[in-house]
C-alpha cells in the first residue's frame, strides 16, 4: 500500500471516550509502523479547521459511543468531502439506534430476540410504569435492559426477575432517554467481523465468570475468546449468513462487527451492529483478523484501503497479508 | 456499576466541555511563579551539586526543620528529628500502613473518609471500620461503641485514621470538646492515632484547632503535606513520629525509594526559608472561600429538596447527600452526558455504603464555573427525582 497521510479521530466526548482513545492510539501507531503520515484529533473545535487546512487524504474513525457512532461525525465529514473509514452516516445512524436497528434486522428476516422499548417519556409523562408487567408477560424472564444507543455494554443489565426491572431501569435510563427490554437468550456469544468483502472467523467470548459486561470486555484475562468459535460448522456458516445479511440490511460498508448470541439449540439470534469495532488489545475485531492470519497493522491498512477505494482514490497495490 | 466502568467514565471529566466538581486538584495558578523561579533558580545555582544528589532517606534536614516551622504555625510542636519525608502525604499513609497492618488487621476511620487512605489501607489487606461523622466531625460515642464491639469480638484496632481539619470528603471539622473526647478515648483504649492534616492551614478565617498530636504527642502520627499548601507537584509529604516508629518508617522509606527527590525537598526548603509562604496560604484560602460560597449559594439556589450538604469552614470539598432512591454511582452517566463531573459517595466506604452521596469540590474551577456545574447537576438530579417517582412512586 501506498503512504497515506491520515488522521486518526478518538476521544470525543462520549463515555466511551476511554476506549476510544485506546483503539485510536493502536491504530495511529500500527499506521505509523507501516510508513503512513499520521496525525491523531480528537472530537473538539478544533476538529473542523484541523481537517480543512490540513492536508489528510482520509480519516480513520477510532471512535465509539454518541457523536462517533450514531452518523453525526459521518455526516460532517461527508459535508467537508474527506473520505473515511467505516460505515456512511445513514447506516452508522441506523444501528446506533438499536431499537430501530432491530425493527429492521427482523422486517429483514433476521431473527433478533422479542424485545420492548421504553422511553423515559413514556415512564415519566404517560404512567408507563403501570404496563410493566405487560412487559414481563410478553418477554418473560430473565430479560436484558439495555440502553437503546451506546456500546462497550455500559448501563447493561441482566433482570433475573420482574421485581428487579424498575431498578434496572433507572440504571439504564442513566445512559439514555430509551431503553430497550430483550428477552434474555442464553448460550455463546459470538461476534462476526466484515471487512469488506472479507468475513473473518467468527469469535467465541466466553467470560471466566459472569456476564460479559464492562470490565469483562476490557480487563486482561477477564474472559476467554476462540477465534474461530468452538461451534459446529453449519452453525459457524448460519452465524455468518447472519453477519452478512444484517450488513446488508443496515447497509454497511469497510468494517462492522455482528454481535450475537447462540443458543442451545444452535440458533443465533442478532443482538446489535458495531459501526465502528473496538481496536484494543481485548477488542474481538483484531481478534478475528489474527485468526484470518492478519497482522493488527494489516487489519488497520485493510480498513483504510476500503475508504480510499470508495472515494476512489488510489491504493496501489492491495495489501497482502 | 464497577468501579473500571467509573474510571472509564471519568475519562470525558477532564474534557474542557466538563465542569468537573471531582478532583481534588489545588489551585496551582494562585501560586506566585515570579517567586518560585527565583527560588528553584537561586537552588540550582547555589546548591546545584547537592540537589542533583541523593540525599538522606529521612529527609533534608533543614527542610524537616522548615516543617516542623510549618507545623509550629498551627500550634503542633516538633523536632526535625521525628520527621520522615514523604512522597506527599499518600507514601506517609502507604508506610503507616505498611509498618502496622497485616491481612485481617482492623483500622477505624471516619465514615466517609479519605479515598486513597481506604485504597493504602486495603492494599495491605487491612480492613476498615468506619465510625460515624457529623458536623463536628468523628463522633466519640461511635467511637467508642467501635471499640466495644471489636472488644466483644476479641479484635482491637491497629490504628484509627482521622482527618480532623476539613475533612476530606465530608469538609466538615472536628469540634475541641470532640478532639479532647477522642484522645481521651484514644488514651484509655491503649490506641495509636494517625492524624492526617492536609488541609488545617486553609481554614478560611484563619482559625486553628488543636491539633490531636499537640493533645497527645505520644500518642499519635502525625502526617502532613505540601501538596494544598504550596504545590502538589513537589510530591512532598512527611510524618512525624517519635522513636522508634520513626526509624521504622525510615527503613521503609529507603526501601520503597531510597530518599525523596533532592531537587523538590531544596526548592520547598528555600520557598519556606525565603519566601512570605503564609502569604501564600492567604491566597489560597481567599480563593477557595470565594468559591466556596459560589458552590454553597447555588446548591442552595438550585438543588431540589430532599438534598442536604455540609457547609465547610475551609478545605476543598463539599459533602452532599442526596434524597432517598437516588443512587449517585447510577447518576454518573447522566451527570456526565450533562457535562458536569462529581465524586460518587460509595468510593469514600470500605463498606459499600455511601450509595445516596457524592462529593463536590470547589478547588479548580473558577467561581462562575463551578455554579454552572451546580446548575447542570441539579438539572440532572430533578429530572432523576422525577423519574425515581414515576417508576417506584409510593414504594420508595
Amino acid at each position: 500500500m501506498r503512504p497515506v497521510k491520515v488522521a486518526v479521530l478518538s476521544g470525543g466526548l462520549s463515555l466511551e471516550r476511554d476506549v476510544s482513545l485506546r483503539s485510536g492510539g493502536r491504530v495511529a501507531e500500527a499506521l505509523a509502523d507501516r510508513g503512513h503520515s499520521v496525525t491523531r484529533l480528537d472530537l473538539d473545535d478544533r476538529l473542523v479547521p484541523a481537517l480543512v487546512n490540513g492536508d489528510d487524504e482520509a480519516v480513520y474513525l477510532a471512535l465509539h459511543g454518541k457523536a462517533g457512532e450514531d452518523g453525526t461525525i459521518q455526516g460532517l465529514l461527508d459535508l467537508l468531502g474527506m473520505p473515511y473509514t467505516g460505515p456512511d452516516a445513514v447506516a452508522s445512524a441506523l444501528a446506533w439506534d438499536k431499537v430501530v436497528a432491530k425493527g429492521v434486522y427482523r422486517r429483514g428476516g433476521v431473527d433478533t430476540p422479542e424485545w420492548v422499548a421504553l422511553s423515559i417519556d413514556a415512564i415519566r409523562d404517560m404512567g408507563a410504569v403501570q404496563a410493566l408487567d405487560r412487559v414481563i408477560e410478553r418477554l418473560g424472564t430473565p430479560v436484558v435492559v439495555k440502553p437503546s444507543h451506546g456500546g462497550a455494554a455500559l448501563g447493561v443489565r441482566l433482570v433475573p426477575e420482574a421485581s428487579a426491572l424498575p431498578a434496572a431501569l433507572v440504571a439504564a435510563y442513566s445512559y439514555d432517554d430509551v431503553v430497550l427490554i430483550e428477552r434474555f437468550v442464553e448460550g455463546v456469544e459470538v461476534a462476526v467481523s466484515i471487512v469488506g468483502d472479507d468475513v473473518l472467523p467468527p469469535v467465541e467470548i466466553a467470560p471466566r465468570t459472569g456476564p460479559y459486561d464492562f470490565s469483562a470486555r476490557y480487563t486482561h484475562g477477564a474472559t476467554q475468546f476462540h477465534a474461530p468459535a468452538r461451534l459446529p460448522h453449519d452453525t459457524l456458516a448460519a452465524c455468518v449468513a447472519m453477519g452478512e445479511a444484517a450488513w446488508r440490511l443496515a447497509g454497511c460498508r469497510h468494517v462492522t462487527r455482528a454481535d450475537m448470541i447462540v443458543d442451545g439449540g444452535g440458533r443465533p439470534w442478532l443482538l446489535e451492529l458495531d459501526t465502528c469495532p473496538g481496536m484494543t488489545e481485548t477488542s474481538l475485531l483484531p481478534m478475528a483478523a489474527a485468526a484470518h492470519g492478519w497482522l493488527f497493522p494489516d487489519l488497520c491498512e485493510r480498513v483504510l484501503a476500503e475508504a480510499l477505494a470508495s472515494a476512489g482514490l488510489r491504493v496501489d497495490a492491495a495489501v497482502t497479508p | 456499576m464497577n468501579a473500571s466502568e467509573i474510571r472509564a467514565l471519568f475519562a470525558v471529566a477532564n474534557r474542557p466541555e466538563v465542569v468537573s466538581l471531582a478532583g481534588g486538584m489545588p489551585y496551582t495558578a494562585a501560586l506566585d511563579y515570579h517567586a518560585l523561579a527565583e527560588v528553584t533558580q537561586a537552588v540550582i545555582r547555589d546548591a546545584g551539586p547537592a540537589a542533583m544528589q541523593y540525599g538522606e532517606g529521612q529527609g533534608l534536614p533543614a527542610l524537616r526543620q522548615q516543617l516542623t516551622e510549618v507545623m509550629a504555625a498551627e500550634g503542633v510542636r516538633a523536632q526535625a528529628d521525628d520527621l520522615v519525608v514523604t512522597t506527599g502525604g499518600q507514601q506517609a499513609l502507604d508506610l503507616v500502613a505498611k509498618l502496622f497492618c497485616d491481612p485481617g488487621d482492623v483500622v477505624l476511620a471516619e465514615g466517609p473518609s479519605y479515598v486513597g487512605a481506604l485504597g493504602a489501607f486495603a492494599s495491605y489487606q487491612a480492613e476498615v471500620v468506619h465510625v460515624a461523622m457529623d458536623d463536628e466531625g468523628m463522633d466519640p460515642v461511635a467511637l467508642e461503641a467501635a471499640l466495644q464491639r471489636l472488644a466483644a469480638a476479641g479484635r482491637s484496632a491497629k490504628f484509627l485514621y482521622t482527618i480532623p481539619n476539613h475533612q476530606n470528603p465530608a469538609g466538615s471539622s472536628m469540634s475541641v470538646q470532640r478532639r479532647e473526647q477522642v484522645v481521651a478515648l484514644a488514651e484509655s483504649h491503649d490506641l495509636l492515632v494517625v492524624e492526617d492534616n492536609p488541609y488545617g492551614l486553609l481554614d478560611f478565617k484563619g482559625e486553628l484547632r488543636p491539633a490531636l498530636r499537640s493533645l497527645a504527642p505520644d500518642r499519635v502520627l502525625y502526617v502532613g503535606t505540601l501538596s494544598k499548601i504550596l504545590s502538589p507537584g513537589l510530591r512532598i509529604g512527611w510524618v512525624a513520629a517519635a522513636e522508634p516508629v520513626r526509624d521504622k518508617l525510615v527503613l521503609l522509606k529507603e526501601a520503597a525509594d531510597l530518599c525523596q527527590s533532592n531537587l523538590t525537598q531544596h526548592v520547598a526548603e528555600r520557598w519556606f526559608a525565603t519566601q512570605p509562604w503564609l502569604r501564600q496560604i492567604e491566597v489560597f484560602r481567599d480563593v477557595y472561600r470565594r468559591r466556596c460560597t459560589a458552590l454553597l449559594d447555588e446548591l442552595a439556589a438550585s438543588f431540589p429538596p430532599g438534598c442536604s450538604w455540609t457547609a465547610p469552614t475551609g478545605g476543598l470539598f463539599v459533602w452532599v447527600r442526596l434524597p432517598d432512591g437516588v443512587d449517585a454511582r447510577q447518576l454518573l452517566p447522566k451527570a456526565l452526558s450533562a457535562r458536569v463531573a462529581y465524586v460518587p459517595g460509595a468510593g469514600f466506604y470500605a463498606d459499600g455504603s455511601g450509595a445516596a452521596e457524592l462529593r463536590l469540590s470547589f478547588c479548580f474551577p473558577p467561581a462562575d464555573r463551578i455554579r454552572e456545574g451546580v446548575r447542570r447537576l441539579a438539572e440532572v438530579l430533578h429530572e432523576e427525582v422525577e423519574l425515581i417517582d414515576a417508576i417506584f412512586g409510593d414504594r420508595r
